[in-house]
This record gives structure tokens, sequence and C-alpha cells, in this order.
């Protein structure tokens, strides 16, 4: 077995990681992956994934039925989480309720021994982080869930730990403040230079904060790219699923070469897409093509590319955008979103449209 | 939106705002408060009538028989109302008077009368109650009174008995010829009046009732702390295992409360007891000789056994209760920011089980404190606690006065302790389910 080399790219190490709680079920299944120092990685998923699982094994809270999981080169599989020096943040915060928010920040510090003097310059450097200067003394009840929250992360980050685990830390917040927060996090990530380890099941965040992000399904990591080559360029039809919204049309594989492939749809319309997962013509396919990548202006359309008939259902105003759903090939849950520009064409449900996109927008997954 | 809001929002400011007095008030003018209690008068109607049993039924079974005890405890006119004459006299002259003619007299008048009444009984038990062995005095000047008395009455009486002429037993006549007396208090520390009606300790031999109290108090403590040990394991288990098997459990806690109290204390009886299954065990195994039975019932040691299984589950229910509701992330919040594991318990976790642990250490002790069938069937005589006592005046000695006065104190040291408890850890921090 290869041991990690302490550096950049070896920070947090899962090698081949197994995780089963009743000896019958792995909800962990053989997890590869390798975190660099100081990158931000969510792991995204739904729940019942093994996305907090991971994370609770890395915490050092539920221990690996196999593998070896590596901090900083070490192997931390016996180590107990109170020597493991990594920050955590939890979803419901966790803040001591009988102390007050300094004596929350003070206790990693008192346990590691550090003098009075120390504590109050650690601790009020960090309140200052967050801008919880004045907040000193109060008790967390008597604060609101976005000031818990910077408690919180101000408490996970005051020992200066190496890492830092975030377990759906913006889960109990309203919108708008898990969108500052969630700005504030990344800035604060930026600026501390922390290795940040973020669970979530909300893409949306995954896709702002992330360096990369890990797409779990099933105990498996289905895909582990930077946001933009995950929403582009998904892997498989959980990811393109998964992660934003999504057109899905099912056919066969009709002429396959190197990448472009001619799918044939069920109503007997042709279509070019990008092979990802296809190996042979004949074969079940998936199409997934995102909403805002769909074209119904000839003009716009790449010349020579196949179009397919659509009929508009109805359209919805979104404000900066128009979404207008679509029967196309005999399915009616075809999505096309289009710019809210001045004097864009307006389409009304009944009328028939054709439809199509350029082949790099469109790909070949496995048949759902 | 806005703007169709904007007039309505206009009134309100301006009808509510304060007016020259600083009251505000409501749109047509009246004061807020009034307003306020006005529209909340029917609601609070109601709530008062649907309390209304409960607090008639708590006012007539509770509150009025335990003023009614309380009193008891100051009041006994046992004396002063069948021996009017001798009362009037004791008024009408100051202590340290000698008793004259006309005492004498006075005392002759009511010997007859209450033995005509066959009240002399009652007279003679209030005096035995200060003064032990005076019961038959009266009943038996009282049978002879009853032929007459003639005069000169001071030789009259002395010759009935000797005793007549005790200064000490003019003196508790003298204090019971009022119905009112704080003797029973007195009696009740281990405190009684000499003759010149002085405060004094009682002779060695009666002293019991302080020693009695020091015990009850000291062994709920015993029990109380007992319970803390053996309830917190469990309650930490109920609380943390899967619903199921905590289920299950639970009813195993439960289980003492559906079965008798006898039948549980005598079943410590048959597994304590010298021949008892226990003590058989350990000689069986070799751990003791067969002439070395333990005695682990009819003493402290059995009281203190029997109560704590018997009051084990009111320690636990309110600790359970609390131990759910602690999230399990603060002891992981804990130890994820470097706390072992018995730090994360001793800073973060016993702290927060606190209310439950008050709840149920107050409730454990006050019902340990107040404590009678246990004691009285496995405490022996080093094993019973103030409540027998208690029990003892209210059946068989019949001085409910005593009796009441005991209680009284109990009670007395029980809201004490609450205030204490109320001062240190806050009664608002109490929770008990």
């Amino acid at each position: 077995m290869v041991t990690a080399q302490p550096g950049n790219d070896a920070f947090v190490v899962f090698d081949h990681v197994q995780k089963s709680y009743d000896g019958q079920t792995l909800v962990v299944k053989d997890l590869n992956l390798t975190i660099g120092k100081g990158e931000f990685l969510t792991m995204l998923g739904p729940s019942g994934s093994g996305k907090t699982t991971c994370l609770m094994m890395l915490a050092g809270f539920e221990t690996a039925t196999h593998g070896e999981i590596r901090l900083d080169g070490k192997n931390i599989n016996d180590v107990p989480p109170h020597k493991r020096g990594i920050g955590m943040v939890f979803q419901n915060y966790a803040l001591f309720p009988h102390m007050t928010v300094g004596e929350n920040l003070s206790f990693p510090l008192e346990v590691r021994g550090m003098t009075k003097s120390e504590r109050e310059s650690r601790i009020a450097r960090a309140l200052d982080m967050v801008q919880m200067g004045q907040f000193k003394n109060r008790r967390p009840a008597q604060l609101s869930g976005g000031q818990q929250q910077r408690i919180a992360l101000a408490r996970a980050l005051v020992f200066d730990p190496k890492l830092v685990l975030m377990d759906e830390p913006l889960g109990a917040l309203d919108k708008q403040l898990r969108e500052h927060m969630q700005f504030e996090i990344k800035a604060l990530h930026d600026r501390l230079g922390i290795t940040v380890v973020y669970v979530t099941h909300d893409q949306g965040e995954a896709l702002t904060m992330s360096d990369r992000i890990a797409v779990f399904n099933d105990g498996r990591i289905q895909q582990l790219a930077p946001p933009a080559v995950l929403y582009e360029q998904p892997e498989n039809s959980f990811v393109a699923g998964f992660i934003g919204e999504n057109n899905a049309l099912r056919g066969k594989i009709e002429q396959l070469q190197d990448d472009k492939a001619l799918v044939r749809l069920g109503n007997g319309d042709l279509i070019d897409a990008t092979a990802v997962n296809i190996r042979e013509t004949g074969q079940e396919t998936t199409v997934s093509i995102r909403p805002e990548r769909v074209e119904f202006k000839p003009e716009l359309m790449p010349a020579g590319a196949h179009t397919l008939e659509a009929h508009v259902v109805d359209v919805i105003y979104m404000g900066d955008i128009l979404r207008a759903r679509l029967k196309v090939a005999g399915q009616d849950d075809f999505v096309m979103k289009y710019r809210n520009t001045l004097g864009q064409v307006k389409l009304t449900p009944g009328q028939t449209i054709r439809i199509g996109w350029h082949p790099e927008d469109a790909r070949a997954l496995d048949p759902v | 939106m806005a703007k169709a809001l904007d007039p309505h929002a206009a009134i309100v400011t301006e009808a509510a705002g304060p007016d020259e007095g600083g009251t505000l008030r409501t749109a047509d003018g009246r004061p807020l408060k009034q307003a306020l209690v006005r529209s909340s008068r029917r609601a609070r109607r109601r709530a008062f009538l649907l309390v209304l049993p409960l607090l008639l039924f708590i006012l007539i079974t509770f509150v009025v028989p335990i003023g009614q005890m309380l009193q008891r405890s100051v009041k006994n006119d046992g004396f002063s109302a069948n021996m009017p004459s001798l009362s009037a006299w004791f008024h009408e002259n100051p202590r340290g008077t000698e008793p004259d003619d006309a005492a004498w007299a006075a005392l002759a008048e009511d010997l007859q009368a209450a033995a005509k009444a066959r009240t002399i009984g009652v007279v003679g038990t209030r005096i035995n109650y200060d003064m032990p062995g005076t019961r038959s005095l009266f009943t038996s000047a009282g049978r002879k009174a009853r032929s007459g008395v003639e005069p000169p009455y001071k030789e009259a009486i002395l010759e009935m008995d000797q005793k007549w002429g005790d200064p000490k037993l003019w003196s508790v006549m003298r204090e019971a010829s009022s119905p009112y007396t704080s003797n029973f208090y007195l009696a009740a520390v281990d405190r009684t009046r000499d003759e010149q009606g002085d405060i004094v300790s009682a002779p060695a031999q009666q002293q019991i009732y302080v020693k009695l109290f020091m015990r009850t108090f000291w062994l709920s403590l015993v029990i109380t702390f007992m319970t803390f040990l053996l309830g917190f394991p469990i309650a930490h288990l109920l609380a943390t295992l899967p619903m199921r098997r905590s289920n299950l459990l639970m009813i195993l806690v439960l289980l003492p409360f559906w079965t008798s109290l006898l039948v549980r204390t005598t079943a410590w009886m048959v597994l304590l007891q010298q021949q008892g299954v226990v003590n058989d065990v350990l000689v069986w195994l070799g751990v003791i000789g067969n002439n070395q039975r333990l005695q682990m019932i009819f003493n402290q040691t059995g009281t203190i056994i029997a109560m704590t299984h018997i009051l084990l589950p009111f320690m636990i229910l309110p600790l359970y209760s609390v131990m759910r509701t602690i999230n399990p992330s603060y002891v992981r919040a804990a130890r994820s920011l470097g706390a072992t594991s018995w730090t994360a318990f001793r800073r973060i976790y016993f702290p927060q089980t606190l209310p439950g642990l008050g709840a149920g250490a107050l409730l454990v002790f006050i019902l340990a404190v107040g404590y009678y069938i246990t004691p009285a069937l496995v405490g022996g005589s080093s094993g019973q606690l103030i409540s027998n006592m208690i029990a003892m005046h209210m059946t068989q000695t019949l001085n409910w006065s005593m009796a009441a006065a005991l209680a009284a104190l109990l009670l007395a040291g029980v809201l004490v302790l609450y205030w204490v408890y109320d001062r240190l850890v806050g009664i608002d921090n109490l929770k008990l389910g």
C-alpha cells in the first residue's frame, strides 16, 4: 500500500475506506479521496448517501470498518477525536448552552492548557474575525441563528486547527442569511488558508463555495470535480440530475464515432450528442442537456445540427429568465430557459417551434 | 401594498402614541392597559372556572386539614376548657403566687365538675403531656371527688394524694390554663419548662426528638445520594439506547410502581434478614462464616437499602427526561474541541443534567424525609425516622398536638431546604419532565 507523502497534494487521504453499521450493508463502499492542503472540498449528496458518515469517520466519531484514513501523512484510524486537532462546526451549532460565548470559545483553549492571557487574546481575535466582539458575555440562547453560526465558526477556528469540518452548518438559516454566510465562510477560508471539508445536500451551496465537489450517492463518490466541470460535464446520469436542472432524453445509440454519437429517440427523431460513458452502438442511453443550453432560434444553432420539433406547454415568467415547458419526442417535461431581454421572442402555449443545441452540450450518459 | 398600509399605520401610531400623561391609548382613547385587561377578561374567567374544582378540592382536602393540624400544634384546651375556675384563678394571680384557699377551692370545684362531666381523663391527659405520670393523679382524684369534697379543701385534696402539693404540678397547670401553648414545640426540640416557667433542656432520657430529626435528615441525604449514584447511569442508558430497548428498560424502572409498597418492603426482609437469601449466599460462598451472618435489616442499613430502592424511580425519571433533551452533538463538539471523554462529561454533559438532578434530588429528599411505612417495617429501632414518631403520637399516645408540632417542624425544615435550593440553584432550573 502506498503511503501518501505529507505535502500539498495529500493532506487528507481516504484509502479504500468502507463502513458498515450492521455488518450486512455497506454505508460507504470503497471510498478513495485525497484532499489537498488549503482546499475547500464539499461532500454533496442526498441524505443516506454516506457523506455524513465519511465526515464522522474523519472527525473520529465513527470508526472505519475497513481501510485507512490519513491526516497529514499519519494514519488516524486509532487516534481518538480529541487528539486529532480538527475543528468542527455542527448542524445545530452545538454551542454549550450553560456557558457564555466567551466560555464557549475558551473551552478548547482551556483543555489545551493555555494561560489566561493567551486565551483572552485568542478569543478576542476569533470573535473579531466573525465580527462578534461585543457578544462575548452573552449566552447562546440570546443570539440569533446567524450569530450562533458565527460563534460556532469562531469556536472551531479559535485553536488554529489544521482542518475544519462543517456538517451542513447553514441548514437552519433562512435563504438570505444562508447566502450571506456562504460568502463569509468562503472569505474566511481564503484569508486563513485552512483546509475545509464541507458537507451539504444543497447543490447551490456546494457550487458557490467549493474548490472541488465530491458527489456522493449510494455510498460511492459519483464524480469529484471543480464546480464548473461538475455542472457542465457530468459523468453520469445521477450527477447530471442531481446538480442543477437537467433535461433527460431517452434513446438508443445509432452511430458512434470517437466521442460523437448519433442518438435515436423513442419517436424516431435523431439528435447529436457527446458520448461520455457509452461504449457501443445499439446501447440504451439518456441524453442530458441543460435547459439554458437549448436554443430555439435557428441563427443560434450550429450549422447542420439536428433539430427537434417541440410544442410549448406553458411559459413561466421568472423575472430575469423565462422558463418554457416543452413537449419533445413524446416527453412533456422538457425545460428550456431563455433570457428575458428587450424584444425577446414571445412564446405562447400551443405554439410549435424547433429546438437544437451544440453537440458538446448534449451528453449521452448511462440509461436511468 | 405599502401605500395601502400607510394611512392605517398612521392612525395606529397617532392613537397609540403617548398622551400628556405618558400612557398609551387605544384608537377610542381608552388607556391601553385597561383595554388589554378587558379583552382578556373573558378568557381568564373561563380558565379560572376550569381550575375551580381542583382549587376547591385542594382547599378542602389539603389546606384546611393542614391548617387545623398546625393550629392543634399550638392549641390544646383539654385543661382550660374543663377546669374553668382554676384557670380563672391562674389568670388573676401572677406567676409565683403560692396557691391560696381560693385556688384550692377552685381546684376542688373543678375536680367535682369534671368528674361529673366525665372529662377528668381529658384534663389528666393534657397535664400528662407536660408532666408524665400525672394522669392517674387526676383520674383517682376525680373518682374521690365525685362523693364530695369538704372544706378545708387544701387538706382534703392533699389527703387524696401528697403529689397535689408539688410546685411543679402547679406550674404545669398554670401553663395549661391557657389554650394556646408553645410547649409542644419545645418538647419537639427536647426542651421543657421548669417550675419558674423558664425554658430548659429536657431530662437526658427524654431527649429523643432532636436526635431523630438529625437522623431523618442525614438518612434522607444518604438515600438521595445513593439514588443519584445508582440512578444517573441508568437514566443515561435510558436516554441513549435505541427507542425499543429503552422502552423495555423503562418498564423495568417503573415496575416497582406497579407492585404494592408492602410487598416490595417485605421482599427486602426476605432477602436481607439473617437467615435470608443474601446471607445464605454469602455463607455458601464462604465469604462469611455461619456465625458471622450480617445484620442488614431492622437497622439503619435496612432503611437505607429499602428506601433507596423504592425512591429510585423518582430520581431516574426527571434525570431521564432532561438527559433525553441533551443533544449528543454537545459531547461530540467538546471531544472535537480537544476534551477527553471525562472532561467532556464533567464540563459539558453533567452541568446540563443539573435541572433534572436538582428535581430528582429534591423529590427523593422530600419523600424520604416524610417516609413512614418502610422504616417502620425494616428500620428496627435504629432505623426509625421522625415520621414513625409522628405516627406513634397520632395512633398510640393520641398526643395529636405533639404529632402536629413534629410535623410542622418537619415541614419547616423542608421549606428551609427548598429556599436554600432556590438560592443556590434556582427553582426555575427545576425540570420534572
